[in-house]
């Protein structure tokens, strides 16, 4: 039994972790500097131009 | 399974479309929703998205970034891109096949009956050069004399901005057809060329066009959840080569960057459980129909 928890422990891939907290702190270093009020800012708006109007 | 795909699809499409005040507002949502990032590609000037979309916002921000620095505002798209690195991270391009509305979209057209017609694998790398050219170094680097950028993807090609934001936002405004020139029947064209090929191929702006699928392509090797081949029950039938909308062949290229994880080739044409869908390398299901399974080479010897 142990040999076996071993050995599926042994297949379990570290990749995906690392890369998503990599990028979790990414996404918390842009929310201490404020980007998220410049992402909800550019949001609320119609920019015309970006939809080819105008 | 495809069942309940199609119906996370519709949900989700809804839920980042979910503001249905527009008829009365005549404009887009404007809550603090809006700070939510819509896991798949949906153009946030649509008047009913309730999410920004991952691809416009960083657009935005590439396209001030020297304005912003010269303010003293350290905005360099981390918030987007951690955003979209732990979607990727954690599904990868799973979010087109069940997240995505520009893509349910293409499914449901493709379901018109018409003669179809394949795409050339070589088409697929077109989309990396608009994600590395329309969406970051374009609005970075090409500024006007204020040193503002511009949207390029969204401006002079994106299709699901036209559908689901251009043509509402002049029905809702009459008064913006008077401004529309030739950059709109430029990009109206492009939209009806995509809408035409979805008829006639399967998932055609995926496979060629889409930047937030090039970049969730890019997790292919690292994303949490993914399909596998269990290379001693597969008989290369090639059963799963007939079902798979992105043209993968699974049996010979199983990290395939256009793998979208829709689970047909697992549920619909392995009768050997060959496919398995795995968690960090962990399976946690197969198909699994009695009498349908090939006996292993162990099972034999036994």
């Amino acid at each position: 039994m142990a040999e076996k928890r071993a050995e599926n422990n042994k297949s379990i891939r570290v990749a995906p972790f690392i890369t998503i907290l990599f990028f979790l702190i990414m996404g918390m270093i842009g929310i201490m500097t404020g980007e998220v009020g410049r992402v909800l800012a550019q949001a609320v708006q119609v920019c015309l131009s970006c939809i080819g109007i105008g | 399974m495809e069942l309940v795909r199609k119906w996370v699809q519709t949900i989700l499409a809804l839920l980042v479309n979910g503001s249905w005040s527009f008829p009365y507002t005549r404009t887009i949502y404007q809550g603090p929703l809006k700070v939510v990032c819509s896991p798949g590609l949906n153009c946030y000037s649509c008047p009913a998205a309730t999410t920004y979309c991952p691809i416009g916002s960083l657009q935005q921000l590439m396209a001030g970034i020297r304005v912003a620095l010269e303010n003293g505002q350290n905005f360099f798209g981390l918030y987007v891109i951690g955003t979209m690195g732990v979607l990727g991270g954690i599904f990868g391009r799973l979010i087109c096949g069940w997240a995505c509305p520009f893509g349910l979209i293409q499914e449901l057209l493709h379901k018109i009956p018409s003669k179809k017609f394949s795409i050339p694998q070589k088409l697929n790398y077109i989309k990396y050069g608009f994600l590395l050219f329309f969406v970051i170094l374009l609005p970075l680097l090409i500024v006007d004399d204020f040193g503002y950028g511009e949207a390029w993807y969204c401006k002079y090609f994106c299709p699901a901005g036209t559908l689901e934001a251009g043509l509402p936002m002049l029905i809702l405004q009459p008064s913006l057809r008077q401004t529309i020139g030739i950059l709109f029947y430029n990009k109206l064209a492009i939209m009806i060329g995509f809408i035409v090929w979805s008829v006639l191929a399967s998932r055609p702006f995926c496979r060629t066009a889409c930047p937030l699928g090039a970049f969730y392509a890019l997790f292919k090797n690292l994303k949490l959840v993914k399909l596998r081949l269990v290379e001693e029950n597969c008989t290369q039938c090639k059963e799963c080569h007939s079902v798979c909308p992105m043209g993968v062949k699974f049996n010979e290229s199983p990290e395939n960057a256009e793998c979208i994880s829709c689970l047909k080739c697992m549920d619909k044409a392995c009768k050997f459980d060959a496919i398995t869908l795995e968690i960090a390398g962990l399976p946690i299901g197969s198909r699994d129909k009695a009498g349908t399974r090939r006996p292993k080479q162990t099972d034999a010897i036994i």
